[in-house]
């Protein structure tokens, strides 16, 4: 048990050393193009603000449900909707969730993890990072831009790849950890 | 004395402030990669305009496709805008399977958000998917564009 908390500890430190570095080497590349264009650079802070102000909404919500997840979600009731055992319905589930939720994607990798800590399948993850391609309430505008058949077509298709994609990260990954498995 | 009732209510309210305590704590972690992600975006708005993405393509159906899935990989932002600079992209003459390959990878596959990606969900798992999501939407551009000859 001792050895699983030392673990997430480690991964948490991990995953903040990590972010912190990327955030240093972003601060530094504004440095270095204030130099060659500060108006554009201004103009990128102010773009960023608005970025930020836009996803506020959704990153609250994310906090919410991930509040809501650590109170209802039992690492049980996770495997048993999305886990190894889930079969068809936890596809559907990715699927439909994928489709439903809202926001820039990079808003919803925490939720994510948690889930996947809970027990989440990785293939259903990224079945549902996939079917954020598909978003009902846009569907008007890409008809008015592509037409509605192809609008029909292409969804159909991205629904469809994005269950392969999930089935075969779970391949590749597992490759992968029988191959370490086998050389520890 | 607290009776039964009150210790039960008690500990919910615990549970629920423990979770969302952690809920938070969790949050706070991915900060550092969120911020950077957003700045790196507002370069991109800043940056590089609509008029660039346009001059890049070539007129060669093939390399426009491959073009397409790559320029939709780097490039992120509101799936609108993708629609948008697609419509244009036609408009220009560009391929339907580039313009398409260029709309799937727009959402599918995130350069810009694979720090964050790799930081959160581990490195194997983000470079895994944004590669596969790479070629598939070279693989549904295909697709998309024989399906809606044959049925158009």
């Amino acid at each position: 048990m001792n050895n699983i908390k030392k673990e997430k500890m480690k991964g948490k430190n991990k995953t903040l050393y990590y972010g912190l570095s990327f955030f240093i080497f972003v601060i530094i590349l504004y440095i270095v193009l204030f130099f060659f264009n500060d108006k554009k650079t201004y103009n990128a802070v102010h773009a960023s603000i608005n970025i930020f102000i836009q996803i506020l909404p959704v990153l609250a919500l994310v906090i919410f449900l991930m509040g809501i997840s650590n109170y209802f979600l039992k690492p049980k009731t996770v495997s048993k909707y999305l886990g190894e055992e889930s079969g068809i319905k936890g596809w559907l589930i990715a699927v439909s969730l994928g489709i439903l939720s809202h926001g820039s994607i990079y808003v919803w990798y925490p939720l994510l993890k948690d889930l996947q800590d809970h027990g989440m399948r990785v293939g259903l993850i990224a079945t549902f990072l996939y079917n954020r391609a598909v978003k009902i309430p846009l569907l008007p505008i890409m008809i008015y831009y592509f037409g509605i058949i192809f609008v029909f077509i292409l969804t159909i298709y991205m629904i469809i790849i994005s269950v392969v994609e999930g089935k075969l990260i779970e391949m590749i990954l597992n490759t992968f950890e029988n191959r370490r498995a086998r050389s520890d | 004395m607290k009776t039964d009732m009150e210790s039960r209510k008690d500990s919910k309210w615990n549970r629920i402030v423990v979770s969302f305590s952690k809920a938070i704590k969790n949050f706070s972690l991915i900060l550092p990669v969120l911020f950077g992600i957003i700045l790196l975006l507002g370069l991109f708005k800043s940056y590089i305009s609509q008029q660039m993405i346009t001059s890049v393509f070539t007129g060669e159906i093939s390399k426009d496709t491959i073009l397409g899935s790559t320029l939709g990989s780097i490039f992120t932002g509101s799936p609108i805008t993708s629609y948008i600079v697609g419509g244009e992209l036609l408009k220009d003459g560009v391929s339907l399977l580039a313009v398409t390959a260029f709309v799937a990878s727009w959402v599918t596959v995130g350069i810009i958000q694979l720090p964050a990606e790799a930081a959160i969900l581990g490195k194997r798992f983000a470079i895994t998917r944004n590669l596969l999501s790479f070629l598939f939407s070279m693989v549904i551009a295909v697709a998309t564009v024989v399906t809606l000859e044959v049925v158009a």
